[in-house]
């Protein structure tokens, strides 16, 4: 892969044009496609993307203000490459692996241009401790030796892939940097010297022995996601929203809770107090498992709004490759993109620079197979060490005006499977996580509920039918609401919006920042879905049978479901299987005083379990029948009083049904217009 | 290396903003240009586009009145940069940072790109002080953070400028420590520019106070360089000099404007509504010069104000704006109509910030509580008023009136307030529980019941 050009050495090229991040240069013939040069008298960085006969196109990773025709161009001989080995974790870097403490200690606060640094620090002493012996045959991917990098990750030295041969020395247990020969392979082609670390170009996905399905969620602490918008490990998200909807928060949230070994966080083209809240708040927080700083498995890529945009379109290439690494040392792996609209955006600068022709929105015509680059490169894998080990990715993309059907969003909903969508209306309630229940999705919902039955031993898989159900009654029975208030229904949707607010407020809001609240274990996820379904299902059925919604309402069990989130930690579950005893103790003595006897009561709830399915669905489209109904009625008396209100011409001697045609007429119009 | 400067006479095109020179050499892009017409009138430009035949000058001035052959260029061998000094406080200038006030022009040993460089993230210091306005919208509920960029999104004849101004009299923006004044003018009237000028002179701040004015009728293209000389200068004072700066930048959509027009000119493909598809960095070279430094004193608290066209929160800046910023707090017409001032509608207003800079040791300890259960109440009150417009106010129940009330109360004693008007904190924070009490207890339920006892029940 590290290959010198056909001269052996390196070439030199010359500027002849220079446009913001592109740079045109002839002489290139004896370059490479991708190759890393350095380009103009102070050395910057870049990425040779296009070659004509001689000349070839650039892309700079750094800012070339004054950078003149007639400057020289060097070529590196190699692509545009990360180097892997131990020093990795708890750092940040820029899109092209540049630390970013280095930097500052070099150049100061702010980054200047043409400064080089090493990307692993080159003086600092690792403790190696081999694994393999003298004189077996080794190839790519094996496990050389490991590296205790931090409390939390042991880093496996990799045999680079491609390597192949007799392992004809290798060191002794002790302290080496990353520089230092650590073995020595032996092959046809003579001898080929190991280091802890080697380099592998970030555009070309790194070999794996084969791909595997998966069945075991990545889970996430996040109750939304967890149980109705489950991703697996090695499964691929998305996360759009316009902007206020928390979608950094979000990924803040999984990045610091969720079950992977290594986290590799992609600041986008984002805001700088960003990263400098993870650099901030990480170390400080404890992972919930093992106890240890967060920061001891997190990875930052920082290329925030303001650096190079080349360099942003580089840093999500340079986050996967990291990724895939770690995964083929055994690990699972998370990487969350924030914003893949902006590396979007990147390509689309780059590619207007180049003058190429437009697909939509001015998005280069080749943005839908990056992007399907990008997302398979998400997977779970066998190694070439035959360790299994998976990478999950997470982007979050930013639509312009929060409008999902421009080209990043639709494109990529082609590529994820699960696609959290964020909800301006709930934020704007301050309901979070944002992620709207009707337009979000997950195809890996099914595969998952088989971890969910062994993990915890609930029916986790019968409490989403369910939960769903009383959801979407719910959605319908809102926009009533809407017209007509609450109390104008009657009560047995009183009680269908009752237990929709259970779910919703009690189950589905979670705080990102309450001590308790902010991280759930899948055990208390499904205790807690179960509690609240019976409450629903009980509550149901007496109100069914002429108990008064608002004495369900008023028991104390129900202001302890809607606080269990936030009052019963996540080592104490027994606590909800309490609460629900009391829960149904409770509902028993309404049942008592309505005179509903133990038995009745008893067969109704049964039969709502076993054939519940059926037996709600039917009520449920009655209920949707009925709300259909009424939602038709009230649009017309809603634009009779619009229409009022406003004092319309020459329609006061329409009927007020014909007004109401003609307006919605009208809307119908207009939308079709915008 | 040659840095000695060149020059050529004539140039062999011009169009719109741009003018194309050929056949010179040793000109880097990016490079600061200086034209000379033969009626001795000077023009400055920038190198946007350099080839080894052509280089594409944008000129600020505009090409009006420029003879092809006859126009002396010299081509200065650096990016455009200006002179940085505290004696620069107290004094006006123009985009481009020549004076405007007859003063001399400035000068210094050190001179700054105005470009800036991009601020390495792992040097900020995250934002954590608050800034007190004295209007209780933005204290009370999208506190404003000491190092934050927290824009004004308003609408044609709505009175944004009257609210920055008096963000800027009431505004402790050093909190005891030194602070300045950096205002950027970007294609407003003369008669806004004169307002604020008179602001800063009532309140006795002028020699705080520097002014960049590009007015309405100057060089449009010169407003692409008005921010960031600004925040070059704005930079310098607080991160070499210590001082808490606040940046007011009026307005952001002329900015966007003038970026559009040069794009055009250049022939680029256009992404949403004809604007650049690098409008997005491009602004975010600007907004993400506000912050703190790690073990630097000083700060850059950015106000920048932008007027959305047709009140559309979803046109291009404002909606960019929104993605860079820290948040955003937004004027609404139907407040305004209603004789609110200032109308900003605290639903859609939000300060990202604020949770780091509130609470006790800070603000107050009930504040967090508080301003959530305030936003919440209100946006019941827009659900309410929803609901009796459809069904009649008497129909409404008891609970549901009691909302129309405090959103009554809501907007004329918290919301509003006098242009003149300094709030303390302590003094917003006791007006939010004073219109709580309107309400039934069992709805109060974002604030605790320790917090209620004691100051609910304070009056």
């Amino acid at each position: 892969m590290s290959a010198k050009n056909k001269d052996g050495e390196n070439s030199t090229g010359e500027v002849i044009w220079v446009s913001g991040p592109v740079v045109k240069a002839r002489g290139m013939r004896h370059f490479r496609m991708l190759e890393l040069v350095f380009a103009g008298k102070d050395r910057l960085v870049g990425e040779l993307i296009e070659l004509d006969g001689d000349v070839g196109t650039i892309q700079i990773y750094e800012d070339t203000s004054g950078m003149r025709p007639g400057e020289p161009v060097k070529g590196t001989g190699n692509p545009l490459s990360v180097e892997l080995g131990p020093g990795l974790i708890g750092r940040t870097f820029d899109g092209i692996q540049r630390p970013l403490e280095r930097l500052r200690e070099q150049t100061g606060d702010f980054i200047r241009r043409g400064t080089q640094v090493p990307r692993l620090d080159r003086e600092q002493r690792w403790d190696f401790e081999p694994r393999l012996e003298e004189n077996t045959d080794v190839a790519g991917g094996e496990i050389l030796g490991v590296v205790q990098e931090t409390p939390m990750v042991e880093h496996r030295i990799l045999v680079p892939p491609g390597t192949r041969g007799r392992l004809t020395s290798i060191a002794a247990a002790g302290s080496y940097t990353v520089e230092d020969a650590i073995a020595t392979v032996t092959h046809e082609k003579g001898e080929t010297t190991l280091h802890m670390y080697h380099n592998w170009e970030v555009r070309r996905p790194r070999p794996v022995r084969e791909r595997l399905r998966t069945a075991a969620p990545l889970v996430t602490g996040q109750r939304v996601i967890d149980v109705f918008f489950p991703l697996v490990k090695g499964g691929v998200a998305a996360i759009p929203g316009g902007f206020g909807t928390g979608k950094t928060v979000i990924q803040h949230n999984l990045a610091k809770w969720c079950d992977a070994h290594i986290i590799i966080y992609i600041g986008c083209g984002e805001r700088g107090n960003e990263m400098t809240d993870v650099l901030n708040e990480f170390p400080e927080l404890r992972d919930p498992r093992s106890g240890n700083s967060l920061m001891d498995r997190t990875i930052l890529i920082a290329n925030t709004s303001n650096m190079p945009v080349a360099a942003r379109e580089a840093s999500i290439y340079t986050g996967v490759t990291l990724a895939e690494y770690f995964r083929d040392m055994g690990y699972h792996v998370a990487v969350m993109a924030d914003s893949t609209s902006r590396w979007a955006e990147a390509l689309r600068e780059i590619s207007g620079r180049l003058e190429e022709m437009p697909a939509e929105e001015g998005f280069p015509a080749y943005l839908a197979s990056q992007l399907a680059e990008f997302y398979e490169r998400g997977g779970h894998v066998r190694s070439l060490c035959n360790n299994e080990g998976s990478v999950s990715i997470i982007g979050s993309v930013s639509p312009p005006g929060g409008d999902f059907s421009e080209p990043v969003t639709q494109h990529t909903k082609r590529f994820v499977r699960a696609f959290w969508a964020l909800d301006k209306e709930l934020a704007s309630a301050r309901f979070f996580p944002a992620i709207n229940p009707q337009t979000s999705y997950s195809e890996y919902v099914d595969a998952v509920l088989p971890w969910w039955q062994d993990e915890t031993g609930e029916a986790v898989g019968r409490y989403l039918e369910q939960a769903r159900a009383i959801l979407r009654a719910y959605q319908k029975l809102q926009q009533i609401v809407r017209l007509i208030g609450e109390d104008a229904l009657p009560d047995e949707q009183k009680m269908t919006l009752l237990s929709a607010r259970l779910i919703r407020e009690g189950f589905l809001q979670q705080s990102a920042f309450d001590p308790v609240d902010m991280f759930a274990f899948p055990l208390k996820q499904a205790r807690m879905l179960r509690a609240i379904l019976r409450f629903c299902d009980m509550g149901r059925v007496l109100v069914k049978k002429g108990v008064p919604v608002y004495r369900v309402r008023e028991l104390s069990s129900f202001g302890s479901l809607m606080r269990m989130k936030a009052s019963i930690e996540n080592e104490k579950t027994e606590e909800i299987l309490k609460l629900q005893g009391q829960v149904e103790e409770e509902m028993h003595r309404l049942a008592r005083e309505a005179q509903i006897s133990e038995e009745e009561l008893g067969t109704e709830i049964r039969s709502q379990e076993t054939g519940g399915k059926e037996e709600g669905g039917e009520a449920e489209k009655g209920l949707e029948e009925r709300a259909d109904q009424m939602m038709e009625e009230h649009t017309k008396a809603d634009l009779y009083q619009e229409a009022k209100q406003h004092d319309i011409k020459g329609r006061s001697s329409m009927t007020k049904e014909e007004l109401a045609e003609s307006l919605a007429r009208e809307r119908e119009e207009d939308r079709e217009k915008s | 290396m040659n840095m000695g400067q060149r020059e050529y006479i004539g140039i062999s095109r011009a169009k719109g903003p741009l003018a194309f020179v050929e056949g010179i050499r040793d000109v880097g892009f990016n490079e600061r240009v200086e034209m000379t017409l033969p009626d001795g009138r000077l023009l400055q430009g920038r190198v946007l586009e350099i080839s080894t035949e052509l280089a594409v000058v944008e000129v600020f001035a505009g090409t009006g009145g420029l003879d092809l052959s006859s126009v002396r260029l010299r081509f200065a061998g650096r990016p455009f940069q200006i002179p940085v000094h505290d004696q620069m406080l107290g004094r006006v200038f123009n985009g481009l940072c020549e004076p405007l006030d007859g003063g001399p022009a400035p000068v210094s040993k050190t001179m700054r790109d105005v470009g800036g460089q991009p601020l390495n993230p792992v040097a900020r210091a995250y934002p954590r002080n608050f800034i007190q306005t004295g209007i209780s919208t933005i204290d009370g509920m999208n506190t404003l953070i000491r190092g934050q960029k927290l824009p004004i999104f308003s609408g044609s004849g709505l009175p944004h400028n009257e609210l920055a101004s008096q963000i800027i009299r009431q505004a402790n923006i050093g909190g005891g420590e030194d602070f300045a004044l950096v205002f950027a003018a970007i294609g407003v009237k003369h008669d806004v520019a004169r307002m604020f000028q008179d602001v800063f002179e009532e309140g006795g701040v002028t020699e705080k106070v520097v002014m960049f004015l590009n007015l309405a009728d100057d060089p449009s293209i010169e407003r692409i360089l008005t921010p960031r000389t600004a925040l070059t200068l704005a930079e310098y004072l607080a991160f070499d000099r210590g001082l808490h700066v606040l940046v007011v930048m009026t307005d952001m959509n002329n900015y966007g404007e003038a970026l559009r027009e040069v794009a055009t000119a250049k022939g680029e493909i256009p992404s949403r509504k004809g604007f650049p598809g690098y409008l997005y960095s491009d602004l975010a070279s600007i907004y993400e010069r506000a912050g703190r430094i790690r073990d630097k004193k000083g700060s850059i608290t950015q106000l920048p104000m932008l007027t959305m066209p047709n009140d559309d929160i979803t046109h291009p800046i404002p909606d960019l704006t929104g993605y860079i910023t820290e948040g955003q707090i937004v004027l609404d017409r139907d407040l305004h109509k209603k004789g609110i001032y200032p109308p900003i509608n605290p639903l859609p207003s939000l300060s990202r910030l604020m949770d780091a800079g509130i609470g006790s040791g800070k603000t107050r300890e009930d504040h967090e509580h508080l301003s959530s259960q305030l936003y919440a109440a209100y946006s019941q009150v827009r659900q309410v008023e929803r609901l009796a417009s459809i069904i009649g106010e008497e129909e409404l129940s008891e609970v549901d009136r009691s909302y129309l009330s405090f959103g009554q109360e809501f907007e004329k004693e918290f919301i509003a307030q006098r242009p003149d008007e300094n709030r303390t904190m302590e003094e917003t924070l006791d007006r939010g529980w004073e219109r709580l009490a309107v309400l039934p207890r069992s709805e109060l339920t974002r604030v605790s019941e320790a917090e209620i006892e004691k100051y609910l029940n304070k009056r």
